[in-house]
């Protein structure tokens, strides 16, 4: 069994091996401390070739993908800001005033891919590819063609988050019907209000009444 | 679940196509689980296993409760191999929290985790025989092994099937040392069992005619669709978590991993039968070494556990295969992610590969061989 270098080192090696890839480390602050690689979308199949048939990572097994709903976040601090302010007098008198900053970080969806190697006996190695944002359709590039346990667990990541993999060979819902609409699994998911063994207080079911 | 099997397109200069919905009721499919079967006569040219009917959005109802809350449902993942589901979700859990589990729960894990395999196996070698035909007989043989097990789980945890009996950091109950006694009387009655079972059928002529050379699956593709469990080492591929990640205390125990050499039906009905001799291997060292001690860390707060902000993924040889649990945590008292890896679902990726160009007859025994359990392929 071989130990992985670390993910600095991998992501050297990504950025020497595919021209153009953007990658940055995320890092994990359990401790776990299995930090995780983000590959930009326009990379993300030649890192993942790259990745798979690399002499010494060699990770040929792709055990876990997942999508991971990252909401919209605003964060607020506090500022200092120098105002120029009309004193009581009447005269301008320059004064610092605190004021509340907001940032809105804009959400987006994440595909979660943990790679091992089942040849040099090693692993995880975690990488990840983000959407735009949080629409319906979102689109991250699939990793199927690279690697086949891909297939079930993209289509499923498809069904309960609505990303969509471009690429991949049947895009299909998995383990919701097919005519039904929305994603379950997004973290604003209302589920409708139509339980058809929800009781109804006496007097009032339309049977009575009639 | 797509209709679009309806829309036949003929293939031309060939014979007349049938489309078969085998399933969702069909006792062969061990479960609610349909194929959308292309037949031309007997043989198949399109498989597309269509399943999610027993879908009930367990990872949101994880994600809705505390990491405490998630253990029974665990249960209900894999029924049949309750034990192995708590493990694999309290490893992820010790992993985020960094939490340490004593010695003599890691031996009783062990233990409890090593009887499933055996009783899974067990079940599943007598579902495979019965799915060919053999009525009745090999499978009562298999479920009398089965029930003693079942037996002592439930004197042991309360319940046969869900047993909810891990807790991150240790076990729920200490087992007593009558207990022990009633494990190490079993022992010695499991290989009898496993002889008579092959004398019976290892070399069955009919057993061998049905599977030898049905099912065939590579190698390479085994590794790439990410099969796992008996059914990768059926394929050849030495990869066994409990040998690759060595979690909790198999680096102790002296087995050995069967691998198989054809990829067929046959080589995976004898890969979980070699396993099971493999396993009670395991039990005898384990019983032999288990020491006496606490079975809780009780520096754990069962109750109310805040993991620091940050992700894991723990993973365990479960009978099926890899059984692995996601979890990101944001510092609250619920998992903003909780994710399974199932094994059955992800081995069933390339039934159809292996199905293409057989008999129907043939696609059942195929089947019957992924060992597949529906409440863990729909979650």
């Amino acid at each position: 069994m071989s130990t992985l270098p670390p993910v600095e080192d991998i992501k050297a090696q990504i950025e020497a091996g595919v021209p153009g890839a953007v990658v940055t480390v995320v890092q994990n602050g359990s401790p776990s401390a299995q930090h995780s690689l983000l590959l930009g979308r326009e990379h993300a199949r030649d890192a993942a070739l790259f990745l798979r048939d690399h002499a010494e990572l060699r990770l040929d097994f792709c055990s876990l993908v997942t999508g991971v709903d990252w909401l919209d976040t605003e964060t607020s601090e506090k500022v200092k800001v120098k105002k120029v302010v009309e004193g009581p007098d009447g005269t301008q008198q320059e004064t610092e005033v605190e004021e509340t900053r907001k940032t809105k970080i804009p959400g987006y969806l994440e595909a979660v891919y943990h790679l091992f190697s089942m040849e040099k006996k090693h692993g995880p190695v975690v990488i990840r590819v983000r959407t735009a944002n949080r629409a319906d359709y979102a689109h991250v590039p699939s990793l199927t063609p690279v690697w086949r346990s891909c297939e079930f667990q993209e289509r499923e990541a498809f069904d309960l988050y609505g990303i969509v993999f471009d690429g991949h060979p049947d895009l299909r819902r998995i383990l919701m019907w097919d005519g039904f609409a929305d994603f379950p699994m997004r973290k604003d998911y209302v589920p409708p209000d139509d339980d058809a063994l929800a009781t109804v207080p006496h007097g009032k079911s339309p049977e009575v009444q009639a | 679940m797509s209709n679009d099997l309806l829309e036949v397109d003929p293939i031309a200069g060939q014979g007349e196509i049938m489309e078969v919905s085998m399933g969702p009721h069909h006792p062969s499919t061990h479960g609610v689980f349909r194929m959308d079967v292309r037949l031309e006569g007997e043989k198949v040219v399109r498989l597309k296993p269509v399943f999610g009917y027993l879908h009930r959005n367990h990872e949101k109802i994880a994600e809705h409760g505390a990491y405490l809350a998630a253990i029974p449902y665990t249960d209900r993942l894999d029924y049949l191999c309750s034990m192995t589901n708590n493990w694999g979700y309290c490893l992820a859990v010790e992993k985020l929290a960094g939490i340490t589990v004593p010695e003599r729960a890691e031996y009783l894990r062990v233990i409890v985790a090593e009887l499933t395999r055996f009783q899974n196996h067990a079940g599943l070698v007598g579902f495979l025989l019965q799915d060919m035909g053999a009525s009745g007989t090999p499978l009562m043989y298999a479920f009398r092994e089965r029930e003693k097990v079942l037996d002592l789980f439930e004197s042991l945890s309360g319940a046969r099937m869900m047993c909810n009996y891990m807790r991150f950091g240790g076990l729920r109950v200490d087992a007593t040392a009558a207990w022990l006694d009633e494990v190490r009387r079993l022992l010695p009655a499991l290989p009898r069992f496993l002889d008579e079972f092959e004398n019976l059928l290892r070399a069955n002529e009919i057993l061998m005619a049905r599977t030898q050379g049905t099912g065939r699956l590579s190698r390479e593709l085994a590794v790439s669709a990410g099969v796992t469990g008996p059914m990768l080492r059926a394929s050849g591929v030495n990869y066994d978590v409990r040998k690759v990640d060595k979690y909790g205390i198999y680096d102790r125990f002296d087995f050995r991993v069967p691998l198989g050499d054809h990829g067929d039906v046959y080589d995976r009905y004898m890969m979980r039968i070699l396993e099971m001799r493999e396993t009670v291997k395991i039990l005898e060292q384990a019983l032999r070494g288990i020491p006496e001690g606490p079975i809780m860390d009780p520096k754990v707060r069962l109750r109310g556990l805040r993991p620091k902000a940050g992700e894991a993924y723990g993973r365990i040889e479960s009978p099926k295969g890899e059984l692995g649990f996601f979890l990101i945590s944001d510092g609250t008292t619920n998992p903003y992610r909780y994710r399974v890896r199932p094994p059955s679902m992800i081995n069933l990726t390339i039934l159809e590969d292996m199905c293409l160009g057989q008999n129907i007859a043939d696609v059942v025994v195929t089947l019957g061989s992924v060992d597949i359990v529906l409440g863990e392929v729909d979650r």
